[in-house]
């Protein structure tokens, strides 16, 4: 009755070794309800095909898809509804990824090549958004470390060990970019008032599809929040990634504020190798994160910015179309926008270089402070519509 | 709701000590018996279905506590976890269960004649009487830990159970995901209605996965028999009606649970069940029996008196709001409310069981 944990066995665990008692119609999901990305793509033919595999970690496509089956939709954002487990999680079960991936990021295909430019010099202007319509500007990534699993299936010492390599790597961090960490659970009452106010805490995650992937588990444990001395950049330690990070200041200079990123980064990523240990990457899918949605770059740079007319213009929505970028209000991804401030940011992620997106979030709200001038003064915005880029 | 994503074939490459839960700000069962050496000895070990510890305390480390409540902290994810490891439930159970033993057997008895007396609770006071258990059904695993193929078996086979009732028993299923508006608002209006739960307690638990998939209600057409199909447990069954009849309401429960649990064993799914733990249910606060009785009543006066609580105590009784239970705006079941819930489940008083 007691059988000890064997890597070969055909299930890891949870997802319970009676499932292949049952047909693959039996265990396929009801997905009748749904509207997110993983249930336009899962078949049951395909469902049947990837049900009996796991990752060398022992992820199984029944985890790879739970969050997508718990939450049938999204009634701002069509969501993916999936997650990976671990780095092979996007090679043993392409079948179900790679058309996900192509719908998400506007066609990319199995066989495209995905290209890293962290070179802030390649950024061309970006210093001198108008800071009486830009409020702050902010680039944010995640970075997974190779060999280990991505928070929706780490264990705790998997998470643990992250912990003590951020920290190790971070600590080391001088300059501009020297700071400090603190671990979410023994943060003292001061210093979690002071995050607060800053903006910078995060919390354990209440939306339901980052819960239902598993990736809440042992909260708070292995989770926090570094900072420097400056408040300029900061990075998230075990929440939906294995690290978020994030550069950001008040107003318009995006272009020193992609400087400090790239240049953050590249010290961070060097830190790690000098411990033996590399960021998940690929020529294919770029850095490797935890939702599909956030391959490539994991890059979204952004700007809070005031535009209350160009915002109730019936071609609002296809201006950032053709501009690439997408709305969302200043509370984060689930807000609404407040008072005709917005956040503008990138809509891509993958098939583009970093410089490439914050180009143009700098170039696409440049434009539309113009059209936002140009209304307020009364005055047509016809001739400034842009080309689809 | 994070959920059992523990089947992580890496964690063996470390030590004890770095995958040991941190339990320093935790107060329920698990925590209070879980130690590093336990820990070290069961982590290995799963079930014949692959349930491993990390499984089964999930739900406690996720929840440290309770402000009101001494929570379990842990699940059994199929009938054999109270085996593989007995090492951490039979401490938990003992302390739960008021000193019950490894070696203690359980006697169950639902023979309605034995119980004396208790058709005429003094209506003036009694508002509704009720009693309630869960059943598991052998051969599947437990709501944190089944697949959909096997919760959705779970239901057919309830259904099918349930729909061969008659006479006072015939009723109707109402599967959740596709239930009318008009049916739900009767079914939330009778008080029938379970939603998905939203207890961390639960959802860490893994139960609400594929939420609403092969859950539902099954009640009888005199609304006094009413069955949960794939909530926390597999079953849970209430008898209930206004007044104060408790003799009527647990006739009504034997005759229809053993009427049930024909239907499933000639199927060669009987229910689980041991001459040690009873009853085997999803919660080890459920074990045994898993039957709470009661009733709603009216004590203004003896509430208030300062020795209420020990006079609970004493009858082996507990207290809750009228608020209790999981259906629909019903609210947690938390002591909350003036009025005064008393019931009896072999408990000691004064500790309301965490999951209803």
């Amino acid at each position: 009755m007691n059988t000890r944990l064997d890597a070969t066995m055909p299930f890891g665990n949870t997802h319970n070794k009676l499932k292949m008692n049952y047909t693959a119609e039996q265990e396929y999901p009801d997905l009748s309800q749904h509207n997110n990305h993983m249930a336009k793509v899962l078949t049951p033919e395909m469902y049947a095909n990837l049900r009996d595999k796991e990752t060398p970690s022992g992820f199984t496509v029944d985890d790879v898809i739970q969050t997508g089956v718990d939450n049938p939709g999204h009634p701002f954002i069509m969501t993916v509804g999936c997650v990976a487990g671990d780095e092979e999680t996007y090679e043993v079960f392409k079948e179900l990824l790679d058309p996900v991936i192509e719908d998400r990021h506007g066609g990319y295909k199995p066989s495209d090549k995905h290209k890293t430019d962290l070179n802030a010099e390649n950024l061309q202007g970006g210093d001198d958004l108008d800071p009486n319509y830009v409020l702050s500007s902010r680039v944010r990534t995640g970075r997974s470390i190779r060999g280990f699993c991505l928070p929706p299936h780490c264990s705790r010492g998997e998470r643990r060990a992250i912990e003590n390599l951020s920290i190790e790597g971070l600590s080391s961090l001088d300059g501009d970019l020297k700071g400090k960490y603190y671990a979410l659970k023994n943060m003292t009452e001061e210093e979690q008032q002071q995050l607060i106010d800053d903006h910078f805490l995060f919390d354990k995650p209440v939306s339901p599809l980052l819960l239902a992937s598993g990736m809440a588990r042992d909260w708070p444990d292995g989770r926090g929040i570094w900072h420097n001395d400056n408040k300029t950049f900061l990075v998230w330690v075990n929440e939906e990634d294995h690290l978020r990070v994030i550069s950001m200041q008040k107003g318009g200079n995006m272009r020193e504020v992609f400087n400090r990123f790239c240049t953050g980064l590249t010290k961070i990523e060097g830190l790690f190798k000098e411990k033996g240990h590399e960021f998940m990457w690929n020529e294919h899918l770029g850095y490797v994160l935890t939702c599909p949605s956030n391959l490539g770059t994991g890059l979204r740079a952004g700007v809070h910015v005031k535009l209350p007319n160009v915002s109730k213009n019936e071609k609002f929505g296809e201006i950032l179309k053709k501009l690439r970028l997408q709305k969302r209000g200043t509370g984060g991804v689930d807000t609404a926008a407040v008072g005709g401030v917005f956040d503008i940011s990138n809509a891509d992620r993958l098939g583009f270089s970093e410089v490439e997106l914050v180009q143009m979030v700098v170039d696409g709200v440049n434009l539309l402070i113009e059209m936002e001038k140009r209304l307020e003064g009364g005055q047509s915005i016809d001739d400034l519509m842009p080309e689809q880029k | 709701m994070p959920f059992g994503n523990t089947h992580n074939n890496f964690k063996l490459n470390f030590k004890v000590e770095e995958e040991y839960p941190d339990l320093t700000k935790h107060n329920n069962h698990m925590a209070k018996v879980l130690t590093k050496e336990m820990y070290a000895k069961l982590r290995d070990k799963q079930t014949p279905t692959g349930f491993t510890v990390d499984d089964v305390i999930q739900t406690g480390v996720d929840n440290p506590g309770h402000p009101f409540i001494m929570t379990v902290g842990c699940v059994a994810g199929d009938e054999e976890s109270y085996e593989v490891f007995k090492d951490l439930f039979d401490p938990i159970i003992s302390d739960r269960h008021g000193g019950y033993k490894p070696t203690d057997k359980h006697k169950t008895d639902l023979n309605f004649e034995n119980l004396k007396g208790g058709d005429d609770l003094d209506p003036n006071y009694v508002l509704s009487s009720r009693v309630r258990t869960g059943r598991s059904i052998k051969g599947y695993a437990l709501p944190p830990h089944n697949s959909r193929g096997e919760r959705r078996a779970v239901e057919k086979l309830s259904v099918e159970a349930l729909n061969s009732l008659d006479g006072e028993f015939k009723g109707k299923y109402y599967p959740l995901k596709a239930m009318t508006d008009a049916e739900q608002e009767q079914l939330i209006a009778d008080h029938f209605l379970f939603d998905k739960p939203v207890s961390p307690l639960l959802l860490a638990a893994g139960m609400a996965r594929d939420w609403p998939d092969a859950r539902g209600i099954w009640h009888n057409e005199n609304k006094t028999f009413l069955v949960w199909v794939n909530e926390e447990d597999h079953l849970r069954v209430i008898s209930m009606q206004k007044g104060g009849n408790m003799k009527e309401v647990f006739k009504r429960f034997c005759v229809g649970l053993n009427k049930i649990e024909e239907v499933f064993k000639k199927h060669n799914h009987g229910f689980m069940w041991n001459e040690h733990l009873g009853y085997v249910l999803t919660c080890p606060s459920n074990l045994g029996t898993g039957l709470r009785g009661g009733v709603h009543v009216k004590l203004p006066k003896l509430s208030t008196h300062a020795k209420f609580e020990e006079i609970l105590t004493r009858l082996r009784l507990q207290k809750r709001g009228t608020g209790g239970g999981r259906s629909v705006r019903g609210g947690h079941s938390l002591p909350q409310l003036p009025t005064m819930e008393g019931a009896a489940d072999g408990r000691a008083a004064g500790q309301p069981a965490p999951l209803a």
